[in-house]
């Protein structure tokens, strides 16, 4: 018998010891229940779900693959993803340079930009919602005081239009999020670059492109990825602000996975879309991690 | 000349973002003030000629004329604040200490934890809905508080380890093997040393579990069904689901849920945006 361990085992113990409670809390409430979903994918769940469980297989994922439905929504899906991840990183971008150059009234700005990024996701729909509503909503009045429409629009019952709408509703939510972490990498940049940049006789427009943007490359990609994962699962201001409508014009996947749970009755079908959902997230999550773990590429 | 037409120039750009960030906010508080007769006018008053608090008296203090939605709304408030403020601590003090190992300390399948507990913070709660509702119904715990902490923690003990995991890195060992050759073990250097000095990633860490609890939606939609467990974003929801709409009292509501969130924004902005920057996520 040692009296006095080593210090490696010690620390051994005491890091086993540390990590136990939250292993275990994630275990329980992450690993088993992921797992149980992907079980659970393998099988047509009738109400209920501990009702009698057929095995079907890859059954249910082969089936999703095969409808048009299924397509449609991942259609949907990336329309809403890529325009408003796009538009946010453009607007976030040009944001963030905004304050950047520091005009009168730049930390004001900031400031007010964690507003919208504060405002919980519900709100925010409920909001824009309001906004857009048919017979009472600020953007028909607007628009008719502005003479642009010559009567009021029902704007969420035409497909196109309410998703673009939704699209317009995450923006506000999320550009400023953009903002503020480019702006923060902005703010860490060498500020003798732009002056010897210019000196060399670089103009504006090539210091942007082949100087700052390059350097700016690993807070644009962590940006994007963190929103494309948040846009490509998006359900609560869908939820809110169509609740999937107009002609299931605003169902994308994370809203089909609901109906489908929740509304059809189809636990099996849709746990395998959440799975899908999963392996996506996931994929997208691993370069996430390999990112940020290489600390010479850290903001 | 050039230098002036810049400032001139970047100016109106600045009150471009400004009016984009303010117009909507605007509307909302302004509708909360607004009567009902103001609300559903043609052409829309912009500035309600009776602005009145009658909304938010609805909801802070009911009386018998107002909606069930609105009388209720008081009591998922606290639900909200309650599950909240629960999931916070529990995550801090449990994310912290495996935060603190998963850095630190020596042992086998570390970096392999370490992936696997970031891993689990990108599964999206739909995922792992019909487990636990499933667990829930099980245990008695559907529609009770108690589900939404264990659920919440899904997301935010993960997150809690890789923001103070992020946190824990950034600070110089020497400190600590300055304790250590001072005779603390592991255990008291990480009270005496490390805690103290962690302040400000505790805060920023808590800072955001906080909010991102305040701003979860898709458990409580599926996890509860009645006021005793209810929480602000359903009940604001539902607001919209009703047969007869209140829109006053859906935009106080929406004000008096974001005021929370806003306000510790505002008070603790530094946090949030070097939070931001070491990869913290809301939803």
């Amino acid at each position: 018998m040692q009296r006095k361990r080593t210090l490696a085992q010690q620390d051994m113990l005491v890091g086993f010891a540390l990590i136990l409670p939250s292993f275990l809390i994630i275990l329980g409430i992450s690993l088993q229940p992921i797992l149980t979903t992907l079980y659970l994918s393998l099988f047509e769940v009738p109400r209920g779900i501990n009702l009698q469980q057929t095995f079907v297989g890859l059954g249910n994922y082969i089936s999703l693959l095969s409808e048009p439905i299924f397509w449609a929504t991942i259609g949907r899906t990336l329309y809403f993803t890529v325009i408003s991840v796009g538009i946010e990183l453009v607007l976030g971008l040009a944001i963030a340079q905004l304050i950047h150059a520091h005009p009168p009234g730049w930390q004001f700005l900031r400031t007010s930009l964690i507003i919208p990024w504060a405002v919980p996701t519900i709100v925010n729909g409920t909001m824009w919602r309001w906004i857009y509503n048919a017979d009472y909503g600020a953007l028909n009045g607007l628009l008719l005081q502005l003479g642009l429409i010559d009567k009021y629009i029902p704007w969420l019952t035409r497909p196109d239009i309410a998703m673009n709408l939704v699209i317009l509703a995450d923006i506000w939510h999320s550009v400023p999020f953009i903002a503020l972490i480019l702006q923060a990498a902005l703010a860490t940049l060498p500020a003798d670059l732009e002056e010897a940049a210019s000196v060399d006789g670089a103009t504006a427009l090539q210091y942007f492109w082949l100087i700052r943007l390059p350097l700016l490359r690993p807070a644009i990609l962590v940006a994007l990825i963190i929103r494309t994962v948040e846009a490509f699962r998006a359900f609560d201001i869908i939820y809110v602000i169509t609740n999937g409508g107009p002609a299931n014009g605003t169902v994308t996947i994370s809203f089909l996975t609901y109906l489908e749970m929740f509304s059809f009755g189809h636990a099996g079908r849709g746990s395998a879309l959440s799975f899908l959902i999963s392996i996506f997230t996931l994929a997208l999550a691993f370069i996430y991690i390999r990112m940020l773990y290489r600390p010479e590429e850290k903001l | 000349m050039k230098k002036k037409l810049r400032v001139v120039l970047l100016s109106i750009l600045v009150l471009l973002a400004l009016l984009f960030v303010y117009v909507p906010v605007a509307w909302l508080v302004i509708s909360s003030v607004s009567s009902r007769s103001e609300l559903l006018s043609t052409p829309i008053h912009w500035i309600p000629q009776q602005p009145t608090l009658q909304n938010y008296i609805n909801i802070l203090s009911p009386s018998q004329g107002t909606s069930e939605v609105a009388k209720t709304f008081r009591i998922t408030l606290w639900n909200s604040l309650m599950v909240a403020s629960s999931v916070t601590v529990i995550a801090l003090v449990f994310g912290s200490l495996a935060a603190y190992a998963l850095i630190r300390l020596r042992f086998p399948f570390r970096q392999t934890l370490l992936i696997g507990i970031l891993g689990t913070r990108m599964i999206p709660e739909i995922s792992l809905v019909i487990p636990l509702y499933l667990f829930a119904t099980r245990f008695g715990l559907f529609n009770s508080p108690i589900i939404l902490v264990i659920t919440y923690l899904s997301f935010a003990l993960p997150f809690a380890i890789w923001l103070m995991a992020a946190f824990f890195e950034s600070i110089p060992v020497e400190l600590e093997d300055a304790a250590r050759i001072d005779g603390c073990n592991r255990l008291e250097t990480l009270w005496r040393i490390i805690m103290p000095i962690s302040a400000p990633g505790l805060v920023s860490t808590g800072l955001f579990v906080f909010l991102t609890a305040w701003d979860e939606f898709f458990f409580a939609l599926i996890l509860t069904s009645t006021v005793s467990a209810k929480t602000v974003p359903v009940a604001i929801a539902e607001f919209t689901g009703r047969y007869v709409v209140d829109v006053g009292g859906m935009m106080t509501g929406g004000v008096l849920a974001a005021i929370p969130p806003v306000l510790l924004s505002l008070i603790f902005q530094r946090y949030i945006v070097s939070g931001l920057t070491a990869g913290a996520v809301k939803g």
